[in-house]
């Protein structure tokens, strides 16, 4: 009797009393669909409450905007690197060509003092980068190449496959994680409450970057400093840090929806605790859940290219948009190379704008409020 | 109200205690630490087995000898029973009181914070309501777009694209932040000048950056009060559009606005770290930063507890301010 259907994003459960279903904030297309169930000549003109999401979804230009930045996103990360002639780390160590290799000239002056007069002296100071491997755009490097000798461009899709999946990976945690304490609070109320409250006001009041920093730090001590396990930890410990604000979200409309007529519904027809929370309450606020997870994509990306910004992220020679981002901290390289690192920012800020958008645009689709 | 603020202080030290306890056992986790590092590098001339024991009665002095369950907990009362009487321990990458670090570090980042504070809401609160009067117009949909567009960028990008810009393509401004590179012999008024002029840079990115959350914020609020009755009752009552605007709606909108500002306390005092590394400049967020990469125990503990106790001070006040600014709301559950 607890079987869920899914209706294109929101999920409505079905085995309840028509009391519940009319409690569920539903607008009065969502009720109509309902009620007539799989007739789909009447489908036709009432639209079910995923329709109407995504029509109005759809509507808005800014959220359609994100979406394709975010599919031609994921198109240059996962299948940019099938087209690309460079290898899997986009590894291509050039021989010394000095016509590729700029000098570097960086303007002085020295100030000084004789006799109570002050003279300052004008001169230049010339130098060669560091390594010759640093390539220029050319046909072969459309970004150029890295100090490393490999290609940018392919690194920069490499980059985007790590980045975004971690972004997803480490959302999807975070959003188990607290819908199960948001829920067992909300639900339970009382010293479960005070309880998950307690460690979510605890774990809030934790400064993300400084800890991130230190476990950086004793990992790298630890001795995984060179393995792309450091990255997986270091995300771990982002989501269990980051699974507050879900928890704080489920947990505020759980308390408001469990004094509604359709959780006595479920509580006279003898549900267990867990069908009540999981299957009646949780999806209410499925809604929310999205906007707060396209949201959080967004800074789970930010967190991920500052950490590699700051060089604490992945390890050497992995490629992910912080760690490509890292070289605009070196001076050399912001000044006179910002084929490496310009790419890199432009497509962190792509994608965190482009969830921004679509996060933006479903949260008015969902709100039923909201009719234009 | 007293009985509330008294609870919620209550909770605020238990927060407290919770936080510090994770912090120092994190700390301790780390393989080495900069007593250690820094006792072994001058003591090179003694024979291994004084140093081990020098070592250890050192460490044993900061209660970070032991590593096991208990001595972790024994050391984390010690630090902690410290840490409440106002001794934050010795930073020893700065060789100097933790407390001093962050009086001497944290006013510069105040300085920066504060000015950047200000202009962000000289410019995203009048943009705020003037988007939201003329709602779905053509300067909300720029406005919104552009702010949007500053919530995305990553500070650090920003940052270095203006450095090389505007100080080193153009050469505006110097491309090391706080540089003492002024003439010989200027007064302390071109000093003061010229580090302002230094400090223009990171100051732009910090207000370009955090514009677009008030602007939104303000926004929504004023959309949400210019649905209000009272509003339909002022324009009823035949008032100027501007003055239904300027004086009912904008006072209203402030309501939340002024509880959003107890949030910024922990940025206001706690520096930004990543802007300030990024321009290079002495701010207590940087100096951290550059201690916790020497694993400079007390001054990160010491570092992170400061912005703890801003973090629940700050929401502290906002809860207390809501109720100061509206009198419509009741304070205690």
């Amino acid at each position: 009797m607890e079987e869920d259907k899914k209706l294109d994003g929101a999920t409505v459960a079905e085995a309840e009393v028509e009391t519940a279903v009319a409690a569920t904030n539903l607008t009065e297309n969502e009720k109509g669909d309902d009620l007539h169930g799989e007739n789909l000549t009447e489908r036709a003109k009432v639209l079910s409450p995923g329709m109407t999401v995504l029509k109005r979804f759809f509507r808005s230009k800014l959220s359609v905007i994100g979406l394709v930045t975010i599919v031609l996103l994921f198109l240059f990360a996962f299948l940019g690197p099938v087209f690309s002639p460079w290898a899997a780390n986009g590894g291509t160590v050039l021989d010394y060509d000095p016509s590729r290799v700029k000098e570097i000239i960086t303007p002085t002056s020295i100030m000084y003092e004789v006799d109570g007069k002050s003279y300052q002296a004008m001169g230049i100071v010339v130098s060669m980068p560091r390594s010759v491997k640093l390539g220029d755009i050319s046909w072969a490097h459309w970004m150029g190449t890295d100090d490393m000798g490999y290609d940018v461009l392919t690194r920069l899709m490499y980059g985007g496959r790590v980045s975004l999946t971690i972004g997803f990976v480490v959302v999807i945690i975070e959003t188990i994680i607290g819908v199960i304490m948001g829920g067992l609070a909300g639900y339970f109320g009382k010293w479960v409450d005070n309880l998950i409250m307690r460690i979510v006001d605890i774990l809030s009041c934790i400064p993300t970057i400084p800890i991130m920093l230190i476990l950086s730090v004793i990992f790298t001590e630890s001795g995984l400093g060179n393995s792309i396990a450091k990255l997986y930890y270091m995300m771990m410990v982002l989501c269990l840090i980051g699974w507050v604000g879900t928890a704080r979200l489920v947990r505020g409309q759980i308390l408001s929806l469990r004094e509604q007529e359709f959780m006595l519904a479920a509580k006279a027809s003898g549900l267990s605790t867990f069908s009540k929370i999981f299957k009646h309450l949780i999806p209410n606020v499925i809604p929310q859940l999205i906007v707060s997870m396209t949201l959080g994509l967004g800074s789970i990306i930010l967190t991920e290219a500052t950490l590699g910004f700051l060089g604490i992220g992945a390890p050497l020679g992995t490629a992910t948009w912080g760690s490509l981002i890292q070289l605009a901290g070196k001076s050399t390289f912001r000044q006179y190379y910002p084929n490496l690192w310009v790419g890199a920012g432009v497509c962190i800020t792509l994608a965190i704008l482009a969830f921004n958008f679509v996060g933006d645009g479903l949260r008015d689709a969902f709100d039923p409020k909201m009719k234009r | 109200m007293v009985k509330y603020i008294i609870k919620r202080l209550l909770l605020a030290a238990l927060i407290l205690l919770g936080v510090s306890f994770i912090l120092y056992v994190l700390m301790r986790c780390a393989p080495s630490n900069i007593i250690a590092d820094q006792y072994m590098e001058t003591h090179k001339d003694l024979p291994d087995e004084e140093r081990a024991r020098n070592l250890k009665a050192l460490l044993a002095a900061y209660g970070l000898d032991d590593d096991s369950f208990f001595g972790i907990l024994k050391g984390y009362f010690m630090w902690f029973g410290k840490f409440l009487r106002g001794d934050m321990g010795r930073s020893f990458s700065r060789s100097m009181p933790v407390e001093e670090v962050i009086g001497q570090y944290m006013w510069l980042s105040f300085g920066i914070s504060f000015v950047a504070l200000i202009l962000e809401m000289l410019i995203a609160i009048p943009l705020g309501v003037k988007c939201a009067v003329n709602q779905y117009g053509k300067l909300d949909y720029v406005a919104t777009v552009l702010c949007m567009v500053g919530i995305a960028f990553p500070s650090f990008f920003l940052g270095n694209l203006f450095i090389k810009w505007f100080a080193v393509d153009l050469g505006w401004f110097p491309i090391d932040g706080l540089t003492g590179n002024y003439a010989v012999g200027s007064s302390n008024f071109e000093i003061f000048l010229h580090n302002i002029w230094c400090l223009i840079l990171p100051m732009t990115v910090m207000v370009l950056l955090s514009i677009g959350g008030l602007m939104r914020y303000t926004r929504t609020n004023t959309l949400e009060v210019l649905n209000a009755d009272y509003i339909r009752t002022a324009r009823a009552k035949g008032l100027s559009e501007s003055k239904v605007v300027y004086k009912h709606v904008f006072r209203n909108t402030m309501i939340p606005l002024v509880t959003q500002l107890s949030f910024t306390l922990p940025t206001l005092f706690g520096g930004a770290m990543i802007t300030e590394q990024v321009f290079n400049l002495p701010g207590i967020g940087n100096i951290t930063y550059q201690a916790m990469l020497k694993n400079d125990i007390f001054l990160v503990l010491g570092y992170n507890m400061f912005l703890a106790v801003l973090t629940v001070i700050g929401v502290l006040l906002a809860d207390i301010m809501y109720a100061v600014v509206d009198p419509r709301v009741k304070l205690g559950r």
